[in-house]
């Protein structure tokens, strides 16, 4: 590489000639990487190798899936803000990878994959455990490479790093064949990456805009800000409250914006969306400044385009330029990070107070609880609810847990009323909606966040999809609470068929193992409740057992995530029944 | 930007500047495809700068699909600078051979003298067959066809456009733009993380 020399440090390390897979394990740890999550195999197993020297500075975690291991890795960044590392050989290994990068690419979670792959010379062979991984995961990294030259490793390493972690972050796939492991070269040091030509990953701040946006913002009467997980990948949730606390504009959030500003804060007026408050999408038709930060208007937020948000005049903060104007047209694009943006327009946005335009979503909100959130928490059925199960566990956390969720009404539920007191405490498959992401993305953010409490929520259907990382919790004795609401079905796809498909149940029904037992095989404590009375004992115990616990709670099995925007309709038709 | 919504399609000729990377055609393929826009015509090859490629490629869409595909390309690692010009903001051409029996054009002046009104030229000259060539715009590439049919064209091909914007000077000085290592500050991975409780509590 031409730009080595130009790049060598002040005092020159003396070189050293080691292998490219000992030169993978040095770029890690200069990267600062504490844990690997991986599964090895024939093409990588050089790597694997390197490793074994290196296994007092550098923690692996062996996973029982490939797609175990990189939802691990997801958990693992989106719990503490770093970037999650996987290792997978090559052919099987790398495919079963697919799902996870391409969870992680739609919510722009930091990941640095690793894959082994064929000696260079039966590359295009169809060899043994031969596939072409870079094709596959085109659409779905940030960026990926082959390498099949060892000297390139520390240069490509620190591109993938850079490339993973900055701008809008996403998931990056760096292939290396085995020839390219195995070689032996002059290795001189590492040189992290700062700049790549071809690449901007903070578009140029344009102080027009934010003049402009806090003009119209200043003048709203009715603003409102909608806020996504940009907020907290920006490292911006001071820099956000500052200026939420000045304009006094309420606040929503899309799923995976929850947490950047605390559940009880006074501004916080709840989700949007789907299956989001009542108030926030009925008043998005009403306000006449809509404010998005670090949010793409995802379909599940917006519903019908045609008919959302009409009368405001949208500013945009995001640092992807491509976001702005994509779905929804916009008045002012404010470009950049939000952490440097949202500082300006702090500045120049006058205190005020929206007690009247904020009262209007307390009345929607009074109208939700009255019929829909007071049965949902307090039932006065006999059956329990996902909802109930969520408030107790709120008032025994505190609001202090992280809270993963899988996919499903269970998903719904635990976003809508999960506490969150804490940044980064909300982790869920946003984009993508994968089923089977909670309980190894749950393992992951205990590695991420060793101080904190874990809770995974799952349903029946999705701890199915991935309940062999049991394995790996068991291995790695680490501490992860399992919550499964089991209503004995495929919840949210019944729930669809209930109200779009005349109630024809067609394979919803699914039966399950007994779980208690199955987490016992795998040495986890373990708990079945189906009465009301047995709920907070059982979820104290959960807590406060030292150790990952299983706890299954028999809730309701017909029972709806309501509010919903029927697909097809605009936010504010939101139906609450 | 502001609610401009053109909706006539039209043809539109973007020129794309890259690394000369393994696989970024397939990136930048990619983003048609998974649109379902049709790719009319590509071409890739070096610029006048040494390592730069520069793709020239023609859709037919509205400016406003345009504008935002072009954004998508230039968002991949490797594309330096994406343009999008109408076909008014270019100069462009298309190369075409025309494969003909040589005995047809031997015996007959009329033919000769249709190409060089259509300003066509021998490339070869062989015992069985001459191969022709013309470089112009699509009308008069076409226009070529039509005239050679009725002596026995045997086979026709046409080149990618290329495409020169009219008011553009070069990449040279925009490279420089680029080449400038510009962050100081290092890429913080989350400066909070160590006093994550100091982020808010309530
Ligand atoms: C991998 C995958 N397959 C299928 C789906 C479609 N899907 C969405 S929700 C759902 C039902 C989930 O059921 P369960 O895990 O029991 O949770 P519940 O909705 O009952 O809370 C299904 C099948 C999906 N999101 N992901």
């Amino acid at each position: 590489m031409l730009t080595k020399e130009k790049q060598a440090p002040a005092s020159p390390r003396e070189a050293k000639t080691i292998s490219g897979a000992e030169a993978l394990i040095l770029a890690l740890l200069e990267e600062k990487v504490d844990t690997v999550f991986g599964y090895p195999g024939g093409a990588i197993m050089p790597v694997y190798d390197a490793l074994y020297d290196y296994t007092a500075k550098l923690n692996h975690v062996l996973v029982r899936h490939e797609q175990g291991g990189i939802h691990a890795g997801q958990g693992y960044a989106r719990s503490s803000g770093k970037v999650g590392v996987v290792f997978a050989t090559s052919g099987p290994g790398a495919t079963n990878l697919v799902t996870g990068l391409a969870d992680a690419q739609i919510d722009s979670t930091p990941l640095v994959c690793i894959t082994g792959q064929v000696f260079a010379h039966l590359l295009g062979t169809d060899a043994f455990q031969e596939t072409d991984i870079l094709n596959i995961t085109t659409p779905v990294t940030k960026w990926n490479y082959q390498v099949t030259d060892a000297s390139e490793i520390p240069d490509v390493l620190a591109k993938a790093f850079y490339i993973a972690r900055s701008g809008r972050p996403g998931p990056v796939l760096i292939d290396i064949t085995k020839n390219a492991q195995l070689q032996q070269f002059e290795f001189t040091g590492y040189q992290p990456c700062r700049h790549i030509r071809s690449y901007k990953p903070k578009p140029t701040v344009r102080h027009e805009y934010i003049v402009e946006a806090a003009e119209l913002i200043n003048q709203a009467r009715k603003p409102f800000i909608l806020w996504g997980q940009g907020v907290m990948l920006g490292t911006a949730e001071q820099e956000f409250k500052a200026f939420v606390e000045k304009s006094g504009i309420p606040a929503a959030w899309t799923i995976l914006g929850a947490g950047a500003l605390p559940t009880d804060h006074p501004q916080n007026v709840g989700m949007l969306g789907m299956h989001g408050n009542y108030g926030p999408n009925v008043l998005t038709n009403e306000c006449d400044v809509l404010i998005a930060i670090g949010m793409r208007f995802d379909d599940r937020v917006t519903g019908r385009l045609d008919k959302y948000a009409k009368q405001a005049k949208v500013i945009h903060l995001d640092i992807d330029p491509t976001e702005i104007g994509k779905n929804v047209p916009v008045t002012v694009p404010v470009w950049g990070d939000c952490k440097e943006t949202l500082p300006l327009l702090t500045q120049l946005v006058e205190a005020k107070e929206h007690q009247e335009w904020l009262q209007q979503f307390r009345k929607y909100n009074d109208q939700e609880v009255e019929a829909v959130i007071q049965e949902e928490l307090f039932p006065t059925s006999e059956e329990m609810t996902m909802g109930e199960v969520m408030q107790q566990l709120n008032e025994l956390t505190d609001g202090n847990a992280i809270v993963v969720s899988d996919v499903g009404q269970h998903q719904m539920v635990a976003c809508r009323y999960a506490r969150l007191n804490h940044t980064r405490s909300n982790i869920t498959s946003g984009g993508l909606g994968t089923m089977g992401f909670a309980l190894p993305a749950a393992i992951g953010a205990k590695f991420g966040t060793p101080d904190r409490t874990v809770v995974a929520v799952i349903g029946d259907g999705g701890f199915q999809m991935t309940l062999q990382e049991m394995g790996t919790i068991m291995q790695s004795g680490i501490d992860v609470k399992i919550l499964i609401l089991n209503n004995r079905f495929l919840g949210m796809v019944r729930q669809w068929q209930e109200l779009f498909h005349e109630r024809r149940y067609s394979f919803v029904d699914i039966t399950s193992p007994d779980f208690v037992k199955v987490a016992s095989g795998y040495g986890i404590s373990g708990k079945s409740i189906n009465r009301r009375e047995e709920l907070r004992m059982a979820l104290q115990e959960m807590l406060s057992h030292k150790g990952s616990f299983l706890l299954e709670v028999m809730v309701t099995k017909e029972n709806n995530v309501f509010p919903m925007v029927p697909q097809g309709c605009s936010v504010s038709e939101i139906r609450l029944k | 930007m502001r609610n401009e919504t053109h909706t006539d399609k039209q043809e539109f000729n973007i020129t794309v500047y890259t690394e000369n990377h393994i696989g970024l055609l397939t990136r930048v393929a990619i983003i048609f495809s998974r649109r379902k826009i049709n790719v009319e015509s590509l071409n890739t090859s070096p610029s006048e700068i040494e390592g730069i490629h520069r793709f020239n490629i023609v859709i037919t869409e509205t400016a406003e699909v345009v504008r935002k595909i072009a954004g998508q390309i230039e968002k991949q690692v490797g594309v330096l600078k994406v343009y999008f010009n109408t076909n008014q903001d270019v100069i462009w051409q298309e190369m075409a051979l025309y494969k003909v029996p040589t005995d047809v054009i031997a015996e007959r002046a009329v033919v000769e003298r249709l190409l060089r009104e259509n300003g066509a030229r021998a490339v070869v000259i062989r015992k069985d067959y001459t191969v022709f060539e013309t470089t112009g715009q699509r009308e008069e590439t076409d226009n070529l066809i039509k005239v050679l049919e009725p002596y026995g064209l045997i086979e026709f091909v046409r080149s990618a456009r290329i495409a020169i914007i009219k008011d553009s000077e070069g990449f040279h000085r925009k490279l420089q733009e680029f080449e400038q290592s510009e962050p100081g500050d290092e890429v913080v991975e989350n400066e909070y993380l160590s006093s994550r409780e100091k982020v808010f509590t309530m």
